[in-house]
């Protein structure tokens, strides 16, 4: 398997600020690895240097097989570039975009036209094409956006935050766009805030921290270091606390985490839905009554804790918790208000 | 997957055209589907030409005597020149913020393509903006009262000097954010007022009057009311050396804008903006 993105010892600041120090990358071509890390993690900078928007300030990148510092015009020849603003434009259709851009990078006008048809075929918004796109959604938005970064049909796809901002309906329509385009053969590098985005499309995951990376491996990997995903149990009165931990760490073998205030006691798992079904049988076998029960993956926060022993920034202004979207019902689904940190 | 590449440079010159229609068509369609932009585009310079004709203008004398719309006519031209570099800023700022242009320098596309592109594209705004005022001027009671050739020529320095403003429009919106390129008209609305454009400098306090006298406003409006043959168009010799000299200046100031701010548009949009 051919490298795609292969970065040695690349470092960037801005002023005194590094912002990028030493990174080494090495992406195998028609997969997809996800850049982890909150803002000011380095990530932006990473895409903005290997997509030729910034010098690198040190070391060496190759994009498809091209120096990015010594042929930047023969590495824009392969790459695609959705960054994190949306570049489509609302008064023109969907078509009107796609073909604009066509023309733009130099495809003859039926070609500009055909492709723009292929591309909306592609994502799913050939009945839309002719609305404009002042009237989509946000999730057709950031579809269209990436359909027009694809034009030029690239080896190397750059995505910055993909789906910041959607909601979970609209993100799993653009997981789906991009689960697809791995399946051509496309390798995708994206940049992430939520491990459970990570986990929805990327093959390896590169956790960054301050500019240097701090972990990186199979989502599975990533989670198993955590011990896996968080089943979490709401009970209704503080007395009742004692007696389900005691069944927490009989089912899954470890050690629950208490939340008093919150009513709250939780363990990491291994298997999401035979812990569910064993915690809610022996909670039925125990004629335990409880509010709320959830499963959801680990923050980007709890894994921050755990690689960094500190927290993210931003967990301190909004609880990672709101951004994730493992939401399938109410027994299962995560509790937006979780507040659950492990000990 | 069509596997697609971008045709090596060289019909550079071709592409340059092609693309310069394509950004131009955008804003284009713009337009007809945001009708309340045309309506407010038209709606303000004729108020203007309205307002400064029949309110203030009553109360304005004109150098040398003469009808003080047909001197009005030639500031309004100048001043609606000056005042496209507040739609350049807008578009460019916004275009970057929309990462728009990083879009573009990533891909196989010569830089220079959106450039030049949005630069042709400003100029047929502009030219359809001219349109609607010298329609307006004409049914107000403007006459050019030269031959073609001089009228022409007359044109050409008020294009000169929207060509010129924007590079300045390219380079502040490849600095400002959208929100400050929003109040671009802040700055430039008094850059166009303290000039010859709606009152002759000589009626200003001496100070102001020099600087009136000095701003590039002042030789493009002035340059056009000669090339018009306008009432207030300088040629005795008492009137200050600017003014006397505004055909010069008029092509001498924007050539001088362009030589310091397309280099630094240019460079600014090579390097990578943060």
């Amino acid at each position: 398997m051919t490298t795609a993105v292969q970065a040695v010892g690349l470092g960037h600041s801005f002023g005194d600020k590094t912002v990028l120090d030493g990174l080494d990358l090495a992406v195998p071509a028609g997969t997809v690895c996800a850049l982890l890390g909150p803002n000011g993690a380095g990530k932006t900078t990473t895409v903005r240097i290997l997509t030729t928007l910034l010098r690198p300030r040190r070391g060496r990148a190759t994009v498809a097989g091209v120096d990015v510092v010594a042929d930047p015009a023969g590495v824009r020849r392969h790459i695609g570039l959705t960054g994190q603003a949306t570049t489509v434009d609302d008064v023109l259709t969907g078509r009107e975009n796609l073909v604009m851009w066509g023309r733009l990078f130099h495809l003859d006008r039926r070609t500009a036209r055909r492709r723009a048809d292929e591309l909306l075929e592609r994502f799913g918004l050939t009945e839309a094409a002719d609305r404009r796109v002042k009237d989509y959604s946000g999730g057709m938005r950031r579809r269209l956006d990436i359909a027009s970064s694809l034009v030029l049909a690239p080896r190397v796809f750059f995505l910055d935050e993909p789906t910041t901002g959607l909601d979970p309906r609209n993100r799993g329509e653009v997981w789906a766009a991009l689960r697809g385009l791995v399946a051509d053969g496309t390798t995708v590098l994206m940049t992430t805030q939520y491990l459970d985005e990570a986990d929805q499309v990327a093959d390896q995951v590169v956790v960054l921290d301050e500019g240097r990376k701090v972990a990186e491996g199979t989502p599975a990997g990533l989670k198993s270091l955590l011990g896996g995903d968080r089943l979490s149990v709401q009970v209704r009165e503080a007395a009742e606390l004692p007696a389900v931990a005691d069944l927490l760490a009989r089912v899954t073998g470890a050690e629950p985490e208490h939340d008093r205030a919150q009513l709250r006691v939780g363990a990491p798992v291994r298997d999401r839905v035979a812990a569910l079904t064993a915690v809610v049988r022996a909670l039925d076998d125990a004629m335990l009554a409880v509010d709320d029960i959830s499963i959801r993956r680990p923050t980007l926060d709890e894994v921050f804790l755990h690689l960094t022993g500190r927290r993210t920034t931003e967990a301190e202004t909004t609880p990672a918790e709101t951004t994730q979207a493992e939401t399938t019902g109410r027994t299962t689904g995560e509790n937006p208000t979780a507040e659950e940190v492990p000990a | 997957m069509t596997t697609l590449v971008a045709p090596a440079p060289g019909s550079a010159l071709r592409w340059l055209a092609a693309d310069s229609w394509t950004i131009a068509k955008r804003d284009l369609v713009h337009w007809v589907r945001n009708p309340t932009a045309i309506v407010f585009g038209v709606t303000f310079p004729v108020m203007f030409v309205l307002l400064f004709g029949y309110v203030f203008g009553s109360a304005i004398s004109v150098p040398g005597g003469g009808d003080y719309r047909e001197f009005l006519m030639p500031g309004m031209f100048a001043q609606a020149m000056i005042s496209g570099a507040a739609s350049t800023v807008a578009i460019v700022s916004t275009d970057r913020a929309r990462g728009v242009t990083d879009r573009f320098r990533s891909m196989p596309v010569s830089r220079g393509a959106a450039l030049v592109g949005r630069s042709i594209a400003d100029l047929c705004n502009s030219a359809l903006e001219l349109t609607v005022l010298v329609v307006c001027g004409l049914l107000v009671g403007w006459v050019t009262r030269t031959g073609p050739l001089a009228v022409l020529a007359g044109i050409g320095v008020l294009f000169l000097m929207r060509f010129a403003m924007i590079w300045v429009g390219i380079f502040l919106g490849l600095i400002v954010s959208p929100e400050a390129a929003g109040m671009a008209w802040a700055p430039i609305f008094p850059l166009s007022m303290v000039a010859n454009t709606f009152v002759s400098p000589e009626q200003m306090p001496a100070w102001l009057g020099t600087i009136a006298e000095w701003n590039p406003v002042s030789a493009t409006a002035g340059a056009a009311r000669i090339l018009f043959g306008n009432a207030g168009a300088v040629t005795a010799g008492t009137a200050s050396w600017p003014a006397q000299n505004a055909l010069v200046l008029a092509v001498l100031w924007p050539l001088l804008i362009v030589a310091v701010f397309l280099p630094l548009a240019v460079r600014r949009y090579a390097r990578a903006a943060r």
